[in-house]
């Protein structure tokens, strides 16, 4: 069984199409990163998995349960950290937590509230008004009511935008730890690096339209691959590899270079014609090229 | 059952917790009206036989402000949390539309008797109604609180601004409780008027609530007791079917 699974879904605002026939997966146990530029519909595929908001075509479902005709099941399944940053100002922080376990038809649940108040560095704040909390700790609040009914599946919104580099490290740390114990972990981020670091499954969307979904390693693979500055002691590029040769900088020659294999040839080609090599960097293609490169295809 | 309970208690808290502008203000109010129209009409009118003018308002006025307050509680309560975005904490969860349903409607009969009896306590200083079927009177403080509080729910759900709701508010709900005999005793009024009146659900609670008071009304209590029970399985069902199909709440 899945963990998600949408079967052609599609959004339609009016005339306006937010979500045009969306299929996948995503597996229990993934770190799953869903990218897009602003206006993908990654926030309407999210509402449709909540329940926020219901799909024009197709069927979707959390754990194995339809997201409309057995809602109550699917939204036990998972714990939402909705994009825009809400509070609900008549409440302390602690009050925000049990009113959110209450909902999901649990009573004591003192001893987990404790645990991610920690978690998230909240315990000083659990009687503070929402009111009174900063932006940032407002935000790791919305995070932690997320995670009041220990969900298997845990989606987050773009969660660090705007938030201080302290939140993002504690989060991660948490939510690592929380995908090492099982549950799965689907999020939005304009923070390319973090999908990079964190996630082992990655889908892009553009438009509405799902782009790619791959693994990491596949997906970093692909694309601009990677390139290599060749610093020589003396002499000329040679006439046998100008086809590589992206361009001139830092008195190198910058190449592109479609696997490691290729450097050998290369390597072998500038010894028999004569030349010394001073200095070689190569660079990987970060997840950020790609997403550059494949989203202005 | 305790994600019912969890949101009636938050629904609770939450005019508790402001009780100065949600319970105090609305019993200053009626304890003003008590005040200037008792002063300035009790030697002029007798609406019911063996009844001075200030008895006879006590109930009307406990009756309008329960009516308001319980409109109140639901359609600002959702109006809010539409408006700030807060809602999502309760569109997440499993909560069934029933829960959802009944536990607004609850948490604002509740503060609806809260105020009305905060109202009728204070109002002794003036005068005490006799309490001839005290059954009558729970029961259509229940109905009436009932039936504004799903009001105020489809108000609130309706609504997308505060200004919307305002005029929900000055539009319909206070006409129809300024007309509804609060002040005065519908036979008081031209044969028009009276005739007008007799499609006010809101006539009916407060007739049936005085009864309750004196034994005495302007029609049969049985009639209002239908009035207002059909008024209120109607909409309910109303309500209940927006909450269901998700309208203005889940696109
Ligand atoms: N309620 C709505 N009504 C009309 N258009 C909407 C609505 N919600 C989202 N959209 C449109 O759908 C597109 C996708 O939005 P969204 O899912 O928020 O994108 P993302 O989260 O990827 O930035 C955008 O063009 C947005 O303007
Ligand atoms: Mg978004």
């Amino acid at each position: 069984m899945s963990a998600i699974t949408f079967d052609h879904v599609s959004k339609q605002f009016g005339d306006f199409t937010a979500l045009n026939d969306i299929s996948f997966r995503v597996e229990e146990g993934d770190f799953f990163a869903l990218l897009g530029p602003n206006g993908a519909g990654k926030t309407t595929l999210i509402s449709i998995l909540a329940g926020l908001s219901k799909a024009s075509q197709g069927h979707t479902r959390v754990m194995g349960y339809d997201v409309s005709s057995d809602y109550r099941q699917a939204r036990r399944a998972v714990g939402i950290v909705p994009q825009e940053l809400v509070f609900d100002p008549f409440f302390t922080v602690r009050e925000t937590l049990r009113f959110q376990s209450g909902y999901f038809g649990l009573k004591n649940n003192g001893a987990w509230i404790d645990d991610i108040l920690e978690n998230l560095g909240l315990t000083s704040k659990a009687d503070a008004n929402m009111r009174t909390l900063s932006g940032g700790m407002k935000r790791r609040v919305m995070v932690a009511q997320a995670l009041v009914h220990k969900p298997p599946v845990i989606v987050l919104d773009e969660p660090t935008a705007g938030v201080d580099v302290e939140l993002r490290q504690t989060l991660w740390a948490f939510i690592r730890s929380l995908n090492q114990a099982g549950h799965t972990i689907v999020l939005t981020t304009h923070y390319l690096e973090e999908a990079q670091t964190l996630c082992n499954r990655i889908a892009m969307l553009k438009q509405g339209r799902l782009l790619a979904l791959e693994n990491k390693e596949q997906i970093m693979s692909r694309g601009a691959a990677r390139t290599a500055l060749i610093k020589l002691t003396t002499g000329q590029w040679p006439a046998a590899l100008q086809s590589l040769l992206l361009r001139e900088r830092d008195n190198g020659f910058e190449i592109k270079l479609a696997d490691c294999n290729a450097l050998e040839h290369i390597l072998m080609t500038l010894r028999q014609a004569g030349l010394t090599l001073k200095d070689i960097e190569i660079a990987q293609a970060d997840l950020e090229d790609i997403f550059v490169q494949m989203m202005s295809a | 059952m305790t994600g019912f309970y969890t949101l009636f208690y938050k629904e609770i808290l939450r005019f508790w917790k402001v009780g100065f502008q949600t319970v105090a203000a609305p019993i200053l109010t009626a304890l003003m009206y008590l005040l200037v129209f008792s002063q300035v009409l009790a030697d002029r009118v007798q609406p019911l036989a063996g009844v001075s003018y200030t008895a006879f308002l006590i109930p009307g006025l406990m009756m309008m402000s329960m009516l308001q307050n319980a409109f109140a509680n639901t359609s600002s309560s959702i109006i809010q949390s539409k408006v700030t975005g807060s809602m999502v904490f309760v569109l997440l969860p499993p909560l069934s539309h029933f829960e959802f349903f009944s536990a607004y409607t609850l948490a604002a009969i509740v503060r609806g008797l809260v105020v009305g009896l905060g109202v009728s306590l204070t109002a002794l200083i003036f005068d005490m109604p006799s309490l001839k079927y005290p059954l009558w009177i729970l029961i259509f403080a229940l109905l009436g609180c009932g039936i504004m509080a799903v009001l105020g729910m489809i108000a609130g759900i309706w609504a997308e601004k505060f200004d919307q709701l305002a005029a929900f508010q000055n539009f319909l709900i206070m006409p129809l409780t300024f007309l509804s005999g609060v002040f005065y005793s519908i036979h008081s009024l031209p044969p028009f008027w009276q005739q007008v009146s007799h499609f006010n659900p809101v006539f009916y609670m407060i007739d049936g609530f005085r009864y309750g008071f004196f034994g005495q009304s302007d029609v049969n209590p049985w009639l209002s007791l239908s009035v207002v029970g059909f008024s209120l399985l109607i909409l309910a069902a109303m309500a209940f079917s927006l909450i269901k199909s998700g309208y203005k709440i889940r696109r």
